[in-house]
């Protein structure tokens, strides 16, 4: 396997699968928000979320299939916008457009009730805990580019799409476990939550750094400086979202009792 | 019914006093959040004075730098947030959170001249052959504005009476 035949992955015909298969996604969903509104008991569902939920399908689906996906199987710095687009960007996005949600309220009660306990299981309660979706997030950031699985990630298949599939399911449980939009079994303090950000914020700040003076294997110089100095930018604003977010669940959450006064 | 609406808007002084403290930290993060952006935009951004990564930057100082940095994000939106609950709650003080403000941005600028350029070596102001000017000036100004917020803040320490509340 080598770059070519990966770069055949996000151009070719499992590309075009990809492609069809986000837009029956993002079908579906619009179809379950219309539908499920029409219900009297339930609220209509609100148009954000759909706009939300489309441009984060679109944000991680150009991240893997594509001319920047393409592109950023040789170029380092492309291959950092797809990082901010599909482990990042797309995250974001899809947890304002909350999709479990939507799925429950579209069931019927008995299976909602039964989807709802799979999501108070342990399994899922131990991963969306913000210290461990950082670590899985953060963590495998660290691995993934100070160790060689770098460029192993560029000339083995299966590690390509496991990498990436990896990014993508990470920064969403990530931002799921800090952003209350969904459901949430056990609810944690904004206090914890916003202490557990600013060290995955941290943590990512510094890689970016890490990356700037120590190119991972197979990554130029010149590379590796505008990438790292991309991801620490590009991270920055993004997560500049979650802060936003974070807070002002906090702000409305506290609102004074006597307000209506 | 516009006096009405005015009346709602006004800090009152039992208000400023029970939240007194949370004005202090409201600009005290605040402060720290803006030196911090300023640092960002105009010496590294603007000026390009300050290195992104320079070489000599020990690890303790990368590591430092990055919680320093994430923390200071947090802290400017946080502490917007504060400033629009204390006024929902009709309790913004406005010379206090002065105050408190220039006490943040110095207490940052000075850790960042003294600790973070120095002990560190994160990166230098400017690099020139003569830095000691640079230095004088930036841990001189962080010092002076650690002195005005603390005057600022001990002439408006809590009483039980606020004298001379402008609204």
């Amino acid at each position: 396997m080598n770059h070519a035949q990966i770069a055949n992955v996000t151009t070719g015909l499992p590309a075009l699968f990809l492609s069809i298969g986000a837009l029956l996604i993002v079908i579906l969903y619009i179809w379950a928000g219309l539908r499920s509104s029409r219900h009297n008991r339930l609220k209509v569902w609100p148009w954000y979320r759909y706009v939300s939920f489309t441009f984060g399908i679109i944000c991680a689906a150009i991240s893997v299939t594509g001319p920047i996906a393409a592109l950023a199987i040789s170029n380092f710095t492309m291959h950092m916008v797809s990082h901010l687009l599909l482990g990042m960007l797309a995250p974001v996005l899809l947890v304002l457009a909350a999709p479990v949600t939507l799925f429950l309220r579209s069931l019927p009660v008995r299976k909602a009730k039964f989807v709802a306990s799979l999501l108070r299981s342990y399994p899922v309660r131990f991963i969306t805990h913000p210290i461990i979706a950082s670590l899985l997030n953060i963590g495998g950031l660290w691995i993934l580019y100070t160790t060689s699985l770098y460029s192993w990630m560029h000339t083995n298949l299966m590690v390509h799409i496991l990498v990436h599939v990896h990014i993508f399911a990470a920064g969403y449980v990530f931002t799921v476990s800090l952003i209350y939009i969904d459901p949430v079994p056990h609810r944690l303090s904004y206090i914890y939550r916003s202490i557990v950000l600013i060290g995955a914020l941290a943590a990512h700040g510094i890689l970016s750094k890490y990356i700037y003076g120590h190119p991972p294997k197979g990554v130029g110089v010149q590379e590796a400086q505008t990438g790292g100095k991309l991801m620490y930018y590009g991270g920055d604003l993004i997560d500049l979202v979650i802060i936003v977010l974070l807070c002002y669940h906090w702000y409305k959450n506290t609102r004074p009792r006597e307000a209506l006064a | 019914m516009a006096e009405i609406k005015n009346r709602n808007n006004i800090s009152n002084n039992e208000e400023k006093l029970r939240y007194s403290f949370r004005n202090t930290g409201a600009g005290i993060l605040f402060g720290i959040g803006v030196a911090a952006f300023i640092d960002e935009t105009v010496f590294h951004q603007l000026l390009h004075w300050h290195h992104f990564y320079d070489k000599s930057t020990t690890n303790a100082g990368l590591v430092s730098d990055g919680f320093f940095h994430a923390f200071s994000w947090f802290a400017t939106v946080a502490a917007l947030f504060l400033v629009a609950d204390l006024r929902r709650r009709h309790a913004f003080w406005p010379v206090k959170w002065w105050g408190a403000v220039l006490i943040g941005a110095g207490g940052f600028q000075l850790y960042d001249g003294t600790i973070q350029h120095k002990l560190m070596r994160i990166h230098q102001i400017r690099y020139v052959e003569d830095l000691l000017p640079y230095d004088l000036v930036w841990n001189g100004s962080a010092v002076l504005m650690i002195i005005a917020g603390s005057i600022i803040l001990y002439k408006n320490r809590n009483r039980n009476s606020i004298s001379g509340g402008r609204r």
